[in-house]
């Protein structure tokens, strides 16, 4: 029940008197984790309710659960059929939204606050959460549709690097399965029945609300969302993935551009090299059209259009990514030049310039980050679920700033090993 | 929090905000026009250069010179080198970028409020300041290959839309992409895009959106100060150039690598052109919210979730535009389905609405989620300057957007049933079909069957 105080950050960055959002934070009595910032400029409400029900949690041999599981949840609940979830919430302009990534299972309600909209789109909300009814027919037919999906993403080469790219990085974890046409084949009711018992719980449930609503209100919306959900257990996470050994996976494709692929598994939410790495990729393929890969990569040499690098902390150790596409028949002078680029920056690190510039961008744009509700959202979504602390975004520009180049070096050195780097090319010559 | 009591006040008005003088304008006497909505929730702000010209002025041979110019933007003046702009805007904790279409090419930066003046610095800097060096050329038209590449070559669904397009329209340049062809980049030269900023970027071609936490007297003060001096000069005449009518249907298929098919149905549509006076555009836009405005609207409905006839089923219709207008109906057949089953079932349910019409119940949910989007855009800064910046790009004010939502609240079931009887003509229409091919030469399902 501890009420944070706005933290007093305009000392570090005289201009900036912004110091982002008070985050309110308590677990209901049913024991759902809940998160709320208090906004009242704007006549509306987000609230977002999270399960650690992502793809990771999918069964040997049963890709493809998690999802199915989340996009069946609103096509049918309690009384209402699905198309009376989607008719009742388009007559209050509310908007029910969501889906499931590695980690989290998320459904998302966006509704004007006047308690004439809010309460018919809460109650929607908590019946598509409580009871969704899983229907035999609709079952079938979203399994056809989430195979037909999967067999053209089949045919694209961004999305086949992508799936070759988590294979390879990550070959003992769930993280590197994937959904395919077969494994969704063999999923059947009873599967998602099973999934959602185990895993849409209080326990395992992070609740948060942006807008226009008292602490008070919050507190009695959170616990009627928690209280209909079973106590249940929290989801328990697999043995953390290991090192790959780097290696090169090469796959055709009638493409005219190839795309490229690097990386490997680097980091988890929460590990405290983040901030080292976040300042670090800035410089090297985080900062837009002024990082080193850009410039080497586009700017020099008209490799590309789009170039990158990003580090993905997740629950457990996500990953560090470049991305690049180029004509096929260049792809291997614009991967050496990528590599070189990496190289260099792990040997020597950011120039005292280049790391004023990282700081300068990262701890400058951060009213950017926080200025509108769906923002503020994603954000303390983020710190909720993973468990950051709660003065994370207090925080964020002190962290940034303190980084030191030889951190940046270290932090590196640790999570960006040469000898495990994965390579993946998909048309390339 | 200082909008709190405004908002009860906007809602009363029926979301009207004519009675406050927000957003604020002011024209410079060099032509360039200043709108600055004030937004004090959060200390960042929008700044949005609009140019009147896009895709739709180029000529035959040099399609795609308006996009490569916008990627020139970036290659410096005499006082700002090349990659400088965007290392400024970095520096300055901002993030920019730029954007083309066939009306219009526009670059915005968003920033912390403090820094709001170096960006208006930079950005009239390079309105007539800009170096169209011949060795930035050579690596950036190369870059926009790759993008070329990217968005369209490799993807058959926008190869698909981009042939469509080129054989609905004959004579108007909607026929040409906005990217360019692949050809016409490939003999493009520095000199080519030297002069197209020459002719068209000047202060009396281009209006300026600045939204955020800002007084907009400062704002003026300020662009006064960087945009002032900058010389306007006359615009060439431009022409107007009117498709002729299309006098029957045409059809066009494209085959790529792919597991579905694609069918997209363009019938030629009505653009907005007078806000009072028209009313077509208003009533067509709320038959596609009907169809396909949330997931149990018709297409979804019928089309996806009762007769399994489709994947997915959906209509696109803007009804802005400097040029002629189109609306898509589009979609992916399940499979057991062909493209001719689709293409059946997206009629029927045209017929439909021009025999039974809809119902008010259907209406009114479709009014109730345009006044919930006039609440949940206002969360959003940038788009709050996108559309002032496109309303305004089509030659129609942005005060009036309020009366066009009044408009589209006035729209009435018999309107609906009567613009579903005049627009869905044959005579009027393209078929687009992507038929999708292997990428190993074995064929994984059977061929599409097409009418033709």
């Amino acid at each position: 029940m501890k009420k944070l105080l706005i933290a007093a950050i305009a000392l570090l960055l005289t201009h900036s008197v912004f110091a982002g959002v008070k985050i309110e934070h308590w677990v209901s009595p049913s024991g759902a984790r809940v998160y709320f910032v208090e906004s009242r400029v704007l006549p509306m409400l987000d609230v977002q309710v999270d399960f650690a029900a992502g793809s990771m949690f999918d069964p040997v041999g049963k890709s493809g659960l998690a999802a199915l599981t989340r996009a069946a949840l609103d096509l049918g609940a309690g009384k209402l059929d699905e198309t009376a979830i989607a008719e009742q919430l388009a007559d209050i302009g509310a908007n029910l939204t969501g889906g499931a990534d590695t980690d989290r299972a998320s459904v998302a309600l966006r509704t004007l606050s006047a308690r004439d909209k809010r309460e018919p789109a809460l109650d929607i909300l908590k019946t598509v959460l409580h009871k969704p009814l899983f229907d035999a027919a609709i079952f079938e037919r979203e399994k056809a549709r989430t195979i037909a999906g999967l067999k053209e993403a089949m045919t694209r080469p961004d999305s086949i690097a992508g799936k070759a790219f988590w294979a390879a990085m990550y070959p003992n974890h769930p993280y590197g399965r994937q959904a395919t046409p077969e494994s969704v084949g063999t999923l059947n009711r009873d599967d998602l029945v099973a999934f959602h018992a185990r895993y849409y719980n209080a326990a395992n449930a992070s609740i948060t609300l942006v807008g226009d609503l008292s602490r008070q209100e919050a507190e009695t919306l959170a616990e009627a969302i928690a209280s209909g959900l079973p106590k249940g257990q929290a989801a328990v996470l697999p043995a953390p993935p290991e090192a790959p050994k780097g290696g090169l996976t090469q796959l055709a494709h009638p493409a005219s551009q190839a795309h490229v692929y690097i990386g490997l598994p680097a980091v988890e939410r929460g590990n405290p090299d983040f901030f080292p790495l976040l300042v670090g990729n800035y410089t090297l393929g985080g900062g837009g059209f002024v990082s080193r890969l850009m410039k080497e990569v586009r700017d020099q040499r008209g490799y590309a259009y789009s170039v990158y690098s990003y580090f993905a902390p997740l629950k457990q150790t996500g990953p560090f990514q470049i991305g690049l596409q180029t004509k096929r028949s260049q792809a291997r002078d614009a991967i050496k030049v990528a590599r070189d680029v990496l190289e260099g920056f792990l040997k020597d690190g950011p120039s005292d310039d280049e790391l004023a510039a990282a700081k300068a961008n990262l701890t400058g744009s951060f009213p950017l980050r926080l200025d509108s509700n769906k923002k503020i959202l994603d954000n303390v979504a983020v710190i909720g679920f993973y468990g950051l602390p709660l003065d994370y975004l207090d925080q964020y520009q002190a962290r940034v700033q303190a980084v030191t180049a030889d951190e940046i070096k270290q932090a590196f050195a640790r999570r960006v090993r040469p000898e495990s780097l994965i390579t993946v090319t998909v048309a390339a010559d | 929090m200082r909008m709190r009591q405004l908002v009860p006040f906007l809602l009363a008005a029926g979301l009207s905000t004519a009675a406050l003088a927000n957003p604020y304008e002011t024209t410079l006497k060099n032509g360039l026009r200043v709108i600055v909505k004030e937004d004090h929730r959060a200390p960042t702000a929008v700044q949005m250069v609009w140019y009147r010209i896009g895709s739709t002025d180029e000529v035959d041979g040099a399609s795609g010179v308006a996009h490569v110019l916008e990627h020139m933007m970036f290659k410096g003046t005499p006082s700002v080198g090349p990659g400088e702009f965007n290392k400024r805007v970095a520096a300055a904790g901002g993030k920019d970028n730029a954007f083309t279409s066939r009306d219009y090419t526009a670059y915005f930066q968003q920033v912390p409020k403090e820094k709001l003046a170096d960006m208006m610095q930079l950005e009239a800097d390079r309105m007539r300041h800009l170096n169209v060096d011949a060795k930035e050329f050579e690596q950036e038209i190369k870059v926009v290959m790759e993008e070329r590449r990217m968005r369209t070559d490799d993807n058959p669904q926008a190869k698909l839309f981009e042939q469509m397009n080129a054989v609905a329209f004959q004579a108007h340049p909607y026929r040409r992409p906005i990217i360019g062809w692949m050809n016409d980049l490939e003999t493009m030269t520095a000199a080519d895009a030297k002069a197209w900023y020459d002719t068209w970027y000047v202060p009396n071609n281009a209006y300026v959106i600045i939204t955020g936490d800002v007084d907009h007297k400062e704002v003026f003060a300020q662009a006064e100060k960087y945009y002032g001096p900058l010389e306007g000069r006359a615009l060439p005449p431009r022409r107007q150039q009117i498709e002729p009518v299309q006098e029957g249907p045409r059809h066009v298929t494209v085959k790529g690598p792919a597991e579905l098919p694609v069918l997209i149905m363009g019938y030629k549509a009505p653009i907005l052109r007078d806000i009072d006076k028209d009313s077509d555009p208003y009533a067509l836009e709320m038959l596609a919210s009907i169809l396909d405005g949330h997931d149990a609207a018709r297409f979804n409905k019928k089309l996806v979730r009762e007769d399994k006839v489709a994947l997915s089923a959906g209509i696109d219709y803007d009804n802005t535009a400097r040029g002629p207008g189109m609306l898509y109906l589009h979609g992916t057949p399940s499979e057991g389905k062909t493209i001719a089953d689709l293409e059946a079932a997206l009629r029927a349910e045209i017929v439909r609405v021009q025999k039974d019409g809809v119902s008010t119940q259907e209406l009114k949910r479709a009014k109730a989620q345009l006044v919930a989007g006039q609440v949940y855009k206002l969360d959003s800064m940038f788009g709050q300057a996108m559309e002032i910046g496109q309303i305004e790009s089509v030659g129609l004010p942005y005060q009036k957007l309020d009366h066009m939502l009044d408009k589209l609240q006035k729209v009435t079931a018999a309107d609906v049933q009567a613009v579903a009887r005049k627009y869905f003509n044959d005579d009027a229409l393209t078929i687009g079909v992507l038929d999708p091919q292997p990428l190993d030469g074995k064929p994984r399902r059977p061929a599409v069957a097409t009418r033709h």
